[in-house]
């Protein structure tokens, strides 16, 4: 008895020794938040509640949209950005035969080696190759845009909260820094090479609005390319590109998810039954 | 072993005795999972988590299992084998998705099941030896998914690596030379990628088998139950076919259905985006965070900031961290009330409602929040909350709390009487 007495006098005394060890750093940090002026953040906005095709539960690819977008990677954006994890046989799965695959792939030069020396040189590409990446190395790729690397975007709309509303907010929100915010912060002003947008945590990026103009792309569906609309569209495309599987997710989970439910009335069922010859009558 | 009244297994036919001379696997399951096993009949679906625990670890090894054929253990593909995965291997998607899913499903089970265990203190005689492996388990299970979460080589693997091997770091004089020997380098790369992936496949096995040696422990005394009282007579158990075992399909079924339903239309839901960024050393996340099921645990590390006479605030983070977990050890021998149930204990049941619980919560949301206040000085009461819980409160109120009456016996319980009521002898003390 007396050990066990002891055992938690033992334990009183290390409880108090982690109480008084953590609520000290409690006092000192009320004293700093008293006496002490908070930093504070700049502040940034969260991204547009867009609608989207692939949204909910019943959600599909719109594939227009999809090669509008793949349209607009391709004009634009591939001049900076990687898209790595995309093969061109991929396309297909928004819609395109197989030859126009190959022709596309065709017209995209992807590094290879020289049959004859063994060099490095390039050949055109073949439905199983990659998208090519714009630079030969990262080095080069900091080098031609003030020091910022392009990330790649195949999972670019996974890698930031709210993905897809994201980088679509983002293409569509360039603008110049408010008076108000210069005077409340200083330091949001854009450095040399930095541009403002508001939906950047940061607010100041190193990428030059990529999206400026109408008709800046021409699509060939006659969709009218408004800088909202290229935004929209090359989103919606980095969201396939992010995760193909996405629309094959979805409507595989329907499925199991309606025989699961019918497996477990069956299972509350039964449960009901064996259990009421021992339940207490009412 | 178990109760006198449990019935027999009886060998029916030739293939059955056959076996039952040689190696009686049928008579195990029968008195393991079956009517063999008497079990009280008032069990509430809280007890139903032991069983999805067992289920989800199955899980995390089958998906596992299928994911190790397809990835590879380097730091310049991990990354990129695990995109493999998710695009290229047929249903490899629902492979990476199932076990990222299954891992925080094993943890919110598993974290109901020591939920169960505290309120109705089931560590208590004579079901210490229960309690105590299932602390290690618990270990085992965060060392696995802590090692798992590294294996895609994202930014948040990295970094995570980096800050929780960063903690041995902390210890005077041998830390470093830890550390390093940890991550067979001085940031992880290749070395502690492989390490980890082996340990990684290698865990989950070590987890089975401490969960066989828990199941058996349970065996002696057999399950308490919410009243806390231990059964008397065969009036108070049901067998545990079919009775538990259509329950727990039953539990098993809603289980699936919230499972499945992240897995197929949330998936990502508790992850962290920035673990689909490639891992690089030169680039710092904006806030590095472990997985939501870490976070109560990251609270307290980060809730020590200043120096305690001699102790740095670090070291004491990292103390009090692996402290809160280890006074579970210790807790038998902490709580001596005699009375096991939290519906029978007024003064516990308060501290337990009113103090742990919001404590709990605070300590969650503090964890995943960025190291800015109000979030250090709300976590740091939360600790204190937490410490004072577990060392002081539980000892004192203990000796203390006056017990509310309670019922005879189960079957008194359920049926409102027990035909065998001895006047004068309604408590059943746990020691
Ligand atoms: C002139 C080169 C250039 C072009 C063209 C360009 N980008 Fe960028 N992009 C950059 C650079 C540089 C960064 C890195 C910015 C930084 O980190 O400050 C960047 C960053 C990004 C980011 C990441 C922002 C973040 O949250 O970190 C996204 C998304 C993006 N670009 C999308 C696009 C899209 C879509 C297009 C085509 C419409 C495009 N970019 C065209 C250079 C370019
Ligand atoms: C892989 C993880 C685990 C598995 C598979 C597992 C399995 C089980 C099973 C099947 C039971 C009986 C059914 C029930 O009471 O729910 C049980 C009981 C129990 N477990 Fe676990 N367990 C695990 C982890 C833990 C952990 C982490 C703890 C505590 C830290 C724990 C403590 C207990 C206790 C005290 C009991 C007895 C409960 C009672 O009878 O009241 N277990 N476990």
């Amino acid at each position: 008895m007396t050990k066990l007495l002891s055992v938690r006098l033992v334990a009183i005394l290390v409880g108090l020794g982690f109480t008084v060890a953590v609520l000290w750093g409690f006092l000192v940090g009320a004293y700093n938040a008293a006496t002490e002026e908070a930093a504070g953040h700049v502040p940034y906005e969260h991204p547009k509640e867009l609608s989207w095709s692939f949204d909910g539960p019943f959600g599909k690819w719109d594939k227009a949209q999809l090669q509008r977008g793949l349209k607009v990677y391709d004009e634009v954006c591939s001049a900076c950005h990687s898209l790595k994890f995309v093969a061109f046989r991929d396309l297909e799965q928004i819609g395109y035969s197989e030859a126009m695959v190959k022709a596309y792939a065709a017209a995209k030069t992807v590094p290879g080696i020289d049959p004859n020396t063994g060099e490095a040189s390039t050949r055109p590409g073949l439905p199983t190759d990659y998208f090519p990446s714009p630079y030969p190395n990262n080095v080069a790729a900091a080098a031609a845009n003030n020091n910022a690397i392009p990330p790649d975007l195949s999972l670019m709309t996974k890698a930031r909260g709210d993905g897809t509303n994201y980088v679509a907010s983002l293409l569509m929100g360039y603008q110049e820094p408010s008076a108000e915010l210069l005077e409340e912060h200083p330091e949001a002003a854009p450095g040399p090479g930095l541009y403002h947008n508001p939906y950047f945590p940061n607010l100041n990026l190193a990428m030059a609005p990529p999206l400026t103009s109408t008709g800046q792309v021409t699509y060939d569906d006659g969709t009218e390319a408004t800088v909202e609309q290229m935004s929209k569209d090359v989103a919606a495309f980095l969201t396939w590109t992010a995760e193909p599987t996405l629309v094959k997710r979805k409507q595989t989970g329907w499925p199991v998810l309606i025989f699961l439910l019918f497996a477990t009335v069956l299972a509350y069922m039964s449960k009901k039954q064996i259990w009421s010859a021992v339940k207490p009558k009412k | 072993m178990s109760f006198p009244w449990a019935r027999q297994y009886e060998p029916k036919n030739g293939l059955t005795k056959f076996l039952d001379e040689r190696l009686p696997l049928p008579r195990l399951v029968y008195n393991a999972v079956g009517a063999g096993y008497p079990v009280p009949r008032n069990l509430s679906y809280f007890w139903n988590f032991g069983v999805l625990a067992g289920f989800f670890l199955v899980v995390q090894i089958v998906t596992g299992v299928v994911l190790a054929m397809h990835y590879a253990a380097n730091a310049q593909v991990a990354f990129a084998t695990t995109e493999h995965i998710m695009r290229d291997v047929n249903w490899g998607w629902l492979m990476r998705y199932a076990h990222a899913n299954g891992a925080s499903f094993f943890f919110i089970v598993v974290y109901l099941h020591i939920f169960r265990g505290l309120f109705y203190s089931s560590y208590k005689a004579p079901r210490e030896m229960i309690w105590l492996l299932g602390v290690v388990i618990f270990l085992l299970m965060m060392a696995t998914a802590f090692m798992g979460y590294v294996l895609p080589w994202g930014q948040m693997s990295f970094w995570g690596a980096k800050v929780i091997t960063g903690l041995f770091g902390a210890i005077p004089l041998v830390g470093e030379p830890i550390q390093v020997w940890l991550l067979g380098g001085f940031a992880p790369d290749n070395a502690a990628l492989n390490r980890f992936f082996s340990l990684h496949f290698l865990l989950p096995f070590v987890i089975a088998g401490v969960v066989i040696l828990h199941i058996w422990a349970l065996h002696i005394p057999g399950s308490s139950n919410p009243t806390g009282v231990e059964v008397k007579s065969e009036s108070d158990t049901v067998p545990f076919h079919p009775y538990y075992t259509a329950k727990d399909g039953f539990g098993l079924g809603i289980a699936l259905l919230l499972y499945f339903a992240m897995v197929f239309f949330l998936p990502n839901a508790l992850g962290h985006p920035d673990n689909y960024i490639e891992a690089n050393p030169l680039s710092t996340p904006a806030h590095i965070v472990p997985e939501w099921y870490f976070w109560p645990f990251y609270a307290i590390l980060r809730a020590f900031t200043v120096d305690f006479f001699f102790v740095p605030a670090k070291l004491m983070g990292v103390i009090a961290m692996f402290a809160s977990i280890l006074l579970w050890f210790f807790l038998p021998w902490l709580d001596k009330s005699p009375v096991r149930s939290g519906h029978y204990r007024p003064l516990f049941r308060k501290f337990f409602w009113f103090g742990l619980i919001p404590a709990m919560i605070v300590l969650f949301i503090c964890g995943g929040a960025p190291a800015e206040e109000p979030y250090v000085m709300l976590s740091q009461i939360a600790t204190a909350y937490y410490f004072l819980h577990f060392l002081v409160i539980l000892p004192i109120i203990s000796s203390v709390e006056k017990p509310e009456p309670l019922p005879y016996s189960i079957t008194e319980a359920v049926l409102g009487s027990d035909k065998k009521v001895v006047k004068g002898e309604n408590t059943s003390p746990a020691v």
